[in-house]
């Protein structure tokens, strides 16, 4: 199956599913944030087609669902990555320069926070104050803290992923020969 | 009627209308980009209508005030024109200026505000934070050009107002927010092709028409 294939199946398995939940919401408006919460939840992010659902549920526009999705940093539109990138930008990080390392983690896998890369491996996102001000400025890559974050280690960090990947890739193809 | 005193001139307004109105029926302009004619919630969103009133201690934007009778008003005090010029450079600091190639040029609202404060359109001293996206498309009759929308949320209150709901919305926040149509690609449910209201009542040039591009208010 490629890619695409997979990712079609998958989201039907999520609509589905949504499709099934939907049942036990009521149509009132009041219910659009407790619906969105309860995809996300159980999902992890919002699915394109989740919006539309849910604003035929409610019987509201879909632009409106749109608006109001949007508006909460909490509800996330792509699935998360293989490895989660979260950059702090709480008030300690930000003053030593968070910024400029989640500005470092865009550039290098060339997308914006909220988003995945498309084979999936990295998502970004920014959180606030992780707890370890004194680490400032503070990446939480996997659930485990790097503190001192700095350009270079940015660098490392990804290119460190990278290179696990190929050599799992290549002890993959060893232990499978091609038939 | 009220009578009412703004910059030492007498003004007659109908009872009940907001106190901007009033002043721009008497050819009293004041910079305003938010204010819908007659509504009874102003969104009091663009912070360039202030005035001082007379036993107020603040200036106070001129769309959430009636027309009373008797208020003494002034329009172009030294704390007005601050608030305007800091509010239209925060503004104009998320403002893509390119005048030549608009087609509000001439009749921009911005434009106007800009000569009347005396201040130039692109602010001094103020970071330029634009948009990525320089215009979506995503809407069949509409494009729309969020580095030039000053998030006045006129359109969407006309939409609504006209059609019951509205196709458009805002979206997202801070920065990042935009007016959307999101998801409103059903052309046989879409009266965006023969209304364009969004169009004429936009404050600058951030819709357009996919028909005729060149068309504003
Ligand atoms: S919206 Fe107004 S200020 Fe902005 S580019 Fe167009 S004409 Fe110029
Ligand atoms: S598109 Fe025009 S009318 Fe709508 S919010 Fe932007 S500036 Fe205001
Ligand atoms: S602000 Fe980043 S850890 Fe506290
Ligand atoms: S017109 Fe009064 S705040 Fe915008």
């Amino acid at each position: 199956m490629n890619q695409e294939n997979s990712l079609e199946a998958e989201e039907k398995v999520i609509l589905d599913d949504i499709a099934s939940r939907l049942k036990v919401f009521g149509r009132e408006r009041g219910e659009l944030i407790p619906i969105l919460q309860m995809i996300q939840e159980r999902h992890a992010y919002i699915v394109e087609d989740a919006i539309k659902m849910t604003a035929e549920h409610l019987g509201i526009a879909i632009c409106e669902t749109y608006g109001v999705a949007t508006f909460y940093n909490q509800f996330r539109f792509h699935p998360p990555g293989k490895n989660q990138i979260k950059v702090c930008l709480g008030t300690a990080c930000h003053v030593r320069g968070g910024d400029i390392i989640l500005e470092n983690f865009e550039r290098k896998l060339e997308i914006r926070d909220g988003e995945t890369t498309p084979d999936r491996e990295f998502s970004i996102e920014r959180v606030v104050c992780v707890g370890c001000c004194a680490l400032a400025p503070v990446a939480i890559v996997n659930e485990t803290v790097q503190g001192h974050m700095a350009p270079s280690k940015v660098e490392g960090l990804i290119l460190g992923f990278k290179i696990e990947k190929e050599k799992a890739e290549r002890e993959k193809q060893k232990s499978e020969p091609a038939q | 009627m009220a009578k009412l005193l703004v910059d030492n001139k007498e003004i007659e307004a109908k009872e009940g209308i907001s106190l901007l109105q009033a002043c721009l029926d008497n050819g009293i302009y004041i910079p305003n980009l938010c204010h819908i004619h007659g509504t009874d919630n102003p969104s009091a969103s663009c912070r360039l209508c202030f005035v001082e009133i007379e036993g107020e201690d603040k200036p106070i934007p001129s769309c959430t005030v009636k027309a009373k009778d008797g208020i003494i008003v002034k329009t172009d005090t030294p704390s007005v024109r601050r608030l305007q010029c800091t509010a239209f450079k925060l503004l104009m600091s998320v403002h893509r200026v390119d005048c030549g190639h608009c087609p509000a040029n001439k009749k921009c609202e911005l434009q106007r505000i800009a000569k009347f404060l005396k201040v130039g359109l692109k602010p001094k001293y103020l970071e330029l934070h634009l948009k990525e996206t320089e215009v979506d498309e995503s809407n069949p009759f509409l494009d729309y050009y969020p580095n030039r929308c000053v998030l006045c949320g006129k359109c969407i209150a006309v939409c609504k107002d006209k059609h019951g709901r509205a196709f458009l919305t805002f979206a997202k926040r801070g920065l990042d927010a935009v007016v959307s149509s999101y998801g409103e690609k059903d052309v046989s449910n879409l009266p965006c092709g023969k209304c364009l209201a969004c169009i004429g009542i936009c404050p600058v040039g951030a819709i357009t028409s996919k028909d005729s591009p060149h068309q504003t208010a």
